[in-house]
C-alpha cells in the first residue's frame, strides 16, 4: 500500500501523527488530571502547573488510606462486586442457552421464539411498567432488583446467535451421532469454540453490572445495600463531606483529593479488565453480528 | 417435564402410544434438550419484557396501586392529551431533539476523522495506543464521567477554569449554567465514545481491497485523493447506515448521561423525555401519566428504527435486523 514516498506523504505523516497525538492528549489529560488530584497532599500550593504535574516523591496516599478504610466504601465496594459477579453470572447462564437455542436452524417454532425476541427489542414499554413488575414480585430493596430485569441483554443474544449459526455444523452432528444431548454439544462442542465472543459478551454485562447507577437508584432505597457508583455520586456531590467519609479539619487529605480518589479507584477495575479483553472486540468479533 | 423422564426410562410406551400423542407432543419430546435450554430465558421474557407491555396499559387508565394493574378505572386517552397540551411538551421534546442530533451531527465527523487517521498511520505502536486508549471512556461510566468533568470544569479548581483564571479571566460555572450546559454534554459524550465509534468505520476501511490504492499510486494519485476517492466512498454505506440507526434512536438522548448531570438551575435546557417520565412517575407518583409519555416515546421510536431500517436496507444493503 504504502508504494512511495514522497514528500507528500511525509507531510501527510506528520500532519497524522500531530492529530493522533492530540487527540491522545484530549482522552489522557482528564484521566490524568484526576488521578494527580488524588495524590496531592493538604495545603499544596500548586507552583503554577495546573495541577497537572506533581512530582512523584510528593505524592501522598492519604486520600486513599481513608477510603480503603472506611466503612460505607468497603461496604459499597462488596455491594458491587456482588452484583458485577452474580448479575454477569446469571447473564450468561441465561443469554448463552437461550442463544444457542435459537442458533439451530431445525428447532421447531424457531420463527415464532425470534419474533418474540424481536418485539420488545424494537419496543419498550418504558421505565414504569418495568417498575411496577420488580416492585410487584417485592424485589425492591434486594440485588434481585438490579439484576434481573436486565437478565438478557437482547442485542448481545443476537451477537451470540449469530455467532453460533456461523459455526461449522458437521461438528455439532458428529456430537449428536455419538449420542450427544443438546446440552452436551454446547457444553463440549460449542462453548470451548466461542471463547472471544463469550468474554467479550461477559465483559459488555460485567461493565454494565460495576457501572450500575440509575437502577441501584430506582431499586435500592436501603443504603447498605448501594454499589459504588451510588456512593461516588453522593462523594462527588457532597460540599461537606463529613457525611460520607469521616473527614476533619486534621485529616492529612484534602477533599479534593479524596473525590479524585474515589473516581480513580471506581475506575480502576475497568481500566485492568479492558485492555486483557480489548483484542477480541477489536477484530470484528461483534460487527455485522445482528443482520440475519 | 414428567413425560419427558418417563419416555427416557421406559422407551417401549412412546412406540406403542405413538399413534396417540399428537404431533406437538411428539415434536417437544424430539427437540426437549433444546426447548429445555430454552425455558430459562423464555421465563425471563415473560416476566421482565412481556409482563410491562401488559402494565403499559395504566397509560390508558388511572392507576390506583390498591386497584392493581387490571383493575383501576379507564381513562381513555386523558394522560397523553395531558401531557401534549403541556407546558413541558414542546420544551421536552425540543431538548431531546437537540442533544440526539448534535451528537450525531458533531461526533461523526470526528470519529470518521479519527478512523482514517488511524487507518492512514504508518506507526504501528501509535495507532494501537491511540485505540487502546481512545476506546476505554466508553467503558466509565456517566458517575465516573461526572467525577472526571468536575475535575475540568468545577468554578473552585476545574482545570480549565484555572487556565481561564490564570489569563486574567472570570471562572464559568459550566454545568450549572444553561447556555454552557449543552456544550458540555455534547462535548463529553463526543470525548466518551468517539474512539469506541471509530471500531465500525476501521473494520470497514479494512474490507477495501487494498489494490485500489496500488492501481491509484501508481496513476499517481495523492494521499488525500486517495482517501476521497478510495476511502470515503468505501466507508459511505457503514456511514449510512450508522446514521439512519441512530436516528431511529432520535428520542434517546442519553438518559444516564443527563440523569447524572442536569440539576434544578438547568433543567430548561437539560431536561428530556427520559428525565421527566422519571420524575413524574418515581418521584410524584404520576404512574399513568409518566407511562402515558414513555408510550407514546415507544410508539414513536418503533415508527422511525422500522423506517430507518427500511432506509438502511434500501441504500446499503443492510440494517440493523
Amino acid at each position: 500500500m504504502r508504494v512511495t514516498k514522497s514528500w507528500d506523504d511525509i507531510l501527510f505523516q506528520i500532519i497524522v501523527t500531530i492529530f493522533l497525538l492530540g487527540i491522545l492528549a484530549i482522552v489522557v489529560v482528564p484521566l490524568w488530571r484526576v488521578f494527580i488530584s488524588s495524590v496531592t497532599p493538604l495545603n499544596y500550593l500548586d507552583p503554577k502547573t495546573f495541577g497537572l504535574w506533581l512530582a512523584p516523591w510528593k505524592w501522598s496516599v492519604e486520600a486513599y488510606k481513608q477510603l480503603l478504610s472506611h466503612p460505607s466504601f468497603i461496604r459499597a465496594t462488596i455491594n458491587s462486586t456482588i452484583i458485577t459477579v452474580g448479575g454477569t453470572l446469571i447473564n450468561m447462564l441465561l443469554t448463552v442457552p437461550f442463544a444457542y437455542a435459537l442458533s439451530n436452524r431445525s428447532l421447531p417454532g424457531r420463527r415464532f421464539f425470534i419474533t418474540l425476541v424481536m418485539i420488545p427489542f424494537l419496543f419498550s414499554a418504558g421505565l414504569i411498567p418495568t417498575y411496577l413488575v420488580v416492585q410487584k414480585f417485592g424485589l425492591i430493596d434486594s440485588y434481585w432488583a438490579v439484576i434481573l430485569p436486565g437478565g438478557i441483554n437482547i442485542y448481545n443474544t443476537l451477537v451470540m446467535k449469530s455467532f453460533f449459526e456461523g459455526l461449522p455444523e458437521e461438528l455439532k452432528e458428529v456430537a449428536r451421532l455419538d449420542g450427544a444431548n443438546e446440552l452436551q454439544v454446547l457444553i463440549y462442542v460449542i462453548l470451548p469454540l466461542s471463547l472471544p465472543i463469550l468474554l467479550t459478551i461477559a465483559l459488555f454485562y460485567a461493565v454494565g453490572h460495576w457501572n450500575e447507577f440509575f437502577n441501584a437508584i430506582l431499586y435500592l432505597n436501603d443504603a447498605k445495600l448501594q454499589p459504588l457508583p451510588v456512593l461516588l455520586r453522593n462523594i462527588l456531590l457532597a460540599a461537606n463531606i463529613n457525611e460520607y467519609v469521616e473527614y476533619d479539619a486534621f485529616s492529612s487529605a484534602s477533599v479534593q483529593a479524596i473525590k479524585a480518589a474515589s473516581v480513580f479507584l471506581t475506575m480502576l477495575p475497568m481500566v485492568i479488565i479492558y485492555p486483557l479483553i480489548q483484542r477480541y472486540f477489536t477484530k470484528g468479533t461483534l460487527l455485522g453480528g445482528v443482520k440475519e | 417435564m414428567v413425560a419427558i423422564t418417563k419416555t427416557r426410562t421406559a422407551p417401549t410406551l412412546i412406540v406403542r402410544g405413538q399413534q396417540k400423542l399428537s404431533k406437538l407432543t411428539r415434536t417437544i419430546i424430539k427437540y426437549r434438550w433444546l426447548y429445555f435450554l430454552m425455558l430459562p430465558g423464555l421465563i425471563y421474557f415473560i416476566l421482565f419484557r412481556y409482563l410491562p407491555l401488559w402494565n403499559a396499559q395504566i397509560a390508558f387508565k388511572d392507576f390506583k396501586p390498591l386497584l392493581g394493574v387490571w383493575g383501576s378505572p379507564f381513562a381513555g386517552f386523558k394522560h397523553f392529551l395531558t401531557f401534549f397540551n403541556s407546558y413541558y411538551f414542546s420544551q421536552l421534546i425540543t431538548n431531546t431533539l437537540f442533544f440526539s442530533l448534535m451528537k450525531l451531527v458533531l461526533g461523526l465527523p470526528v470519529a470518521v476523522i479519527l478512523a482514517l487517521s488511524l487507518y492512514e498511520s504508518m506507526f504501528r505502536f501509535l495507532r494501537k495506543l491511540v485505540q487502546t486508549i481512545s476506546y476505554m471512556p466508553h467503558f466509565l461510566s456517566w458517575v465516573i464521567m461526572f467525577g472526571i468533568l468536575l475535575a475540568m470544569l468545577s468554578p473552585g479548581e476545574g482545570l480549565i477554569n484555572e487556565i481561564i483564571k490564570a489569563a486574567g479571566g472570570k471562572s464559568i460555572s459550566f454545568l450549572t449554567s444553561p447556555a454552557w450546559f449543552r456544550v458540555v454534554i455534547i462535548g463529553s459524550d463526543i470525548w466518551k465514545e468517539t474512539g469506541w465509534g471509530t471500531i465500525i468505520y476501521l473494520a470497514s476501511l479494512m474490507s477495501i481491497d487494498p489494490t485500489l490504492f496500488e492501481a491509484a499510486a501508481v496513476d499517481g494519485a495523492s494521499r488525500l485523493q486517495r482517501i476521497w476517492h478510495i476511502s470515503l466512498p468505501g466507508i459511505l454505506s457503514t456511514i449510512v447506515v450508522v446514521t439512519l440507526l441512530r436516528l431511529g434512536n432520535v428520542l434517546d438522548a442519553g438518559f444516564q448521561q443527563l440523569f447524572v448531570l442536569y440539576s434544578l438551575p438547568v433543567y430548561s435546557v437539560g431536561d428530556i423525555l427520559d428525565t421527566w417520565v422519571y420524575r413524574q412517575g418515581i418521584l410524584e407518583f404520576q404512574f399513568s401519566l409518566a407511562t402515558a409519555v414513555g408510550l407514546f416515546k415507544g410508539v414513536i421510536g418503533l415508527t422511525l428504527v422500522v423506517f430507518a431500517n427500511r432506509l438502511a436496507k434500501r441504500l446499503a444493503r443492510t440494517g440493523l435486523y
